[in-house]
């Protein structure tokens, strides 16, 4: 025990030391956390449209009204033509071009039923997708709306089902709910697994390791010495990331910080195992550096963060149960917005335990005094 | 099997191979307790490599070797509590202060608080660093670094000292300075094994054994040595056998 007291002193002197750690410990967490959650917003807002209305009736003056009633949209000007509203696409003038027919008014009146075309630039299939579906949202009611007036029906009659929507556990659709815990799981995973990868392999190049290798210090003892430093960084991490996203995301936090920061701390030993495990086969930073990327990339894009795992193809799917990333994002999730507790959480532990036990058989077995 | 008690080193047909290169060939010698033991050879003649699986950081393709009473192979770490290691690159932590290196080696090798402060005052007071104590090991002058790092090998008190080439780059007066010490650990009873291509540190040493493509071509007291093949100096004696080393190209 006492090994260790002194090899952890040395560790932190080593870390606060580094004038490059500090930075990376509180600077670039706040940066990341705060861009991020602003910049991945997948909520479309402001998207930019052009009309061409042929028909320049009453009727299509008043569906224009909606729509640049809408906050999701944005009116960039009326084209006096077809080729105005397509040449605007062209030229990322506008993501939409809405193009009403001549006699728009008159066939809703007399046929009842008229059409409009859409024409949405697809380059990023999901801002498309979103884009139309909110277009045609505002198409829908607006057309009952007008068969509601003409035909003087009750609006039962003309929508016999209607869907009353209730979002359960994020009732506003805040996208920086889902977001800042899943920026946080990336943060502390990210820091975790470079700090750790890269620490033991500096020794290794600068020849220091040698020097420990052939003093009868033990492998665990060792691999502990490394390990409880960023652990305690890591925690520390997370609840400074949690307290920004309180304070500048008012985030809600509608479960235990306890049960939290219990699968946290659990959570870490899985991250540091596997970048002491990775430490343990490269022999330069670089390579390390490299091992780390890779596996960060991998875990973050299948993480469920950006796209539902639910989306995923069945292999992907099945892929993601080795991802601790997502299990981490997933619990924070359900800790902070549901307010889920252990006993709902229990097999979360269970799994991301055995997921830690792994990792650090593989990091002291990954390690060795004598090649 | 030898006999530890005269010998704190034994080696026998011990043997390293990378792939189809044997950077050790078979080498059987023997070390006697508190003797300063010179370990020569060119560059790549495979001291290093040999001095690695003496000190348990390389397992050695075959052979066996007994080191301070322990088996290299069933015992390294028995072994390392009782040897110390000063490697070719200097390997103290430049980040921290002349005393927090030894107080880490000191403390990873398991000595009292009380006796850590003691062996730090003193051996700050010895190096002459009592300027430097708070001072980035990064900052000392080569000679310094090394003498410290010697130092700081032998903390512990261990049996036996390994040092890879330890006054490489070390100007002239350092490096008798350095031998110096050398002198004083084995005054106190530590055994000195040490590899070095100064030809004139060989003359210091009790015994020297010439490593030439990873065999031991020879082993004897300096004046045997040079008695033997008849020749004035160990630079001499070292230049006729390594002349037909056919690694140096």
């Amino acid at each position: 025990m006492r090994t260790l007291k002194f090899l952890l002193q040395k560790e932190f002197l080593q870390i606060f030391r580094n004038k490059a750690m500090l930075p990376i410990i509180f600077v670039l967490p706040i940066v990341q956390l705060v861009v991020l959650t602003f910049a991945a917003d997948f909520e479309l807002k402001n998207i930019t449209y052009v009309v061409y209305d042929a028909d320049k009736s009453q009727t299509s003056e008043r569906l224009m009204n909606q729509f640049a009633a809408s906050p999701f949209f944005k009116f960039k000007g009326a084209m006096a033509n077809f080729n105005d509203g397509m040449s605007a696409l062209d030229e990322n003038q506008a993501t939409l071009f809405i193009r009403i027919p001549p006699r728009f008014e008159h066939d809703l009146a007399k046929e009842k039923s008229a059409q409009i075309m859409l024409d949405v630039n697809s380059i990023d299939g999901q801002a498309a997708t979103l884009s139309f579906s909110y277009a045609s949202g505002i198409i829908n009611s607006f057309s009952s709306e007008i068969r509601q007036e003409w035909n003087g029906l009750p609006e039962q009659l003309t929508m016999p089902i209607q869907v009353e929507k209730r979002y359960w556990f994020n009732p506003e659709m805040a996208y920086k709910n889902l977001m800042v815990p899943g920026i946080l799981a990336l943060l502390v995973t990210m820091i975790g697994l470079f700090l750790s990868a890269m620490n033991v392999v500096r020794e290794k190049e600068i020849g220091t390791i040698e020097q420990i290798n052939v003093t009868p210090i033990s492998k665990v003892h060792f691999l502990i010495g490394k390990l409880l430093p960023f652990w305690v960084i890591a925690m520390f991490e997370m609840a400074f990331g949690l307290t920004i996203g309180y304070l500048i995301f008012n985030i809600p936090v509608n479960g235990s910080l306890i049960l939290l920061f219990s699968y946290v701390s659990i959570y870490m030993l899985v991250v540091l195992g596997m970048g002491l495990w990775i430490s343990g086969f490269a022999d330069t930073q670089q390579q390390a550096m490299f091992l780390a990327w890779f596996v960060t990339v991998i875990f973050i894009l299948m993480s469920g963060l950006f796209t539902p795992i639910e989306n995923m193809p069945d292999w992907a799917q099945k892929l993601t149960y080795v991802n601790p990333v997502a299990y981490l994002i997933k619990v924070l999730r359900s800790v902070l917005l549901k307010g889920s507790t252990f006993a709902q959480m229990q097999w979360e532990f269970v799994k991301i335990s055995l997921f830690a036990v792994t990792m650090l058989i593989l990091a002291v077995r990954g390690y060795r005094k004598r090649n | 099997m030898l006999k530890p008690a005269e010998h704190t080193i034994t080696a026998k047909n011990l043997t390293k191979t990378f792939g189809d290169f044997t950077a050790v060939d078979a080498i059987t010698f023997e070390v006697k307790k508190g003797e300063i033991f010179g370990f020569l050879g060119a560059n790549g003649a495979g001291k290093t490599t040999a001095i690695k699986m003496l000190c348990g950081l390389s397992s050695p393709s075959s052979g066996e070797a007994n080191i301070a009473g322990f088996d290299i192979y069933k015992q390294p770490e028995d072994i390392k509590k009782n040897i110390g290691y000063m490697s070719q690159h200097f390997s103290l932590y430049g980040d921290l202060t002349v005393e927090e290196n030894i107080r880490f080696y000191a403390g990873i090798y398991g000595l009292k608080s009380t006796e850590i402060k003691e062996r730090s005052v003193a051996l700050i007071k010895e190096l002459g660093l009592e300027n430097y104590a708070k001072r980035f090991v990064a900052e000392l002058p080569l000679g310094w670094k090394q003498k410290l790092a010697f130092s700081i090998a032998i903390i512990h008190n261990p049996k036996i000292v390994f040092l890879d080439e330890p006054t490489s780059g070390v100007d002239p007066i350092t490096r008798r300075q350095f031998w110096g010490m050398i002198y004083s650990a084995a005054a106190k009873g530590i055994t000195v094994f040490v590899t070095t291509h100064y030809l004139d540190e060989a003359e210091y040493c009790d015994r020297v054994s010439i490593m030439v493509d990873g065999e031991m071509r020879d082993l004897d007291t300096p004046t045997a040595l040079r008695t033997k093949y008849n020749l004035p100096t160990m630079n001499d004696v070292f230049l006729h056998m390594a002349v037909r080393s056919k690694r140096s190209e």
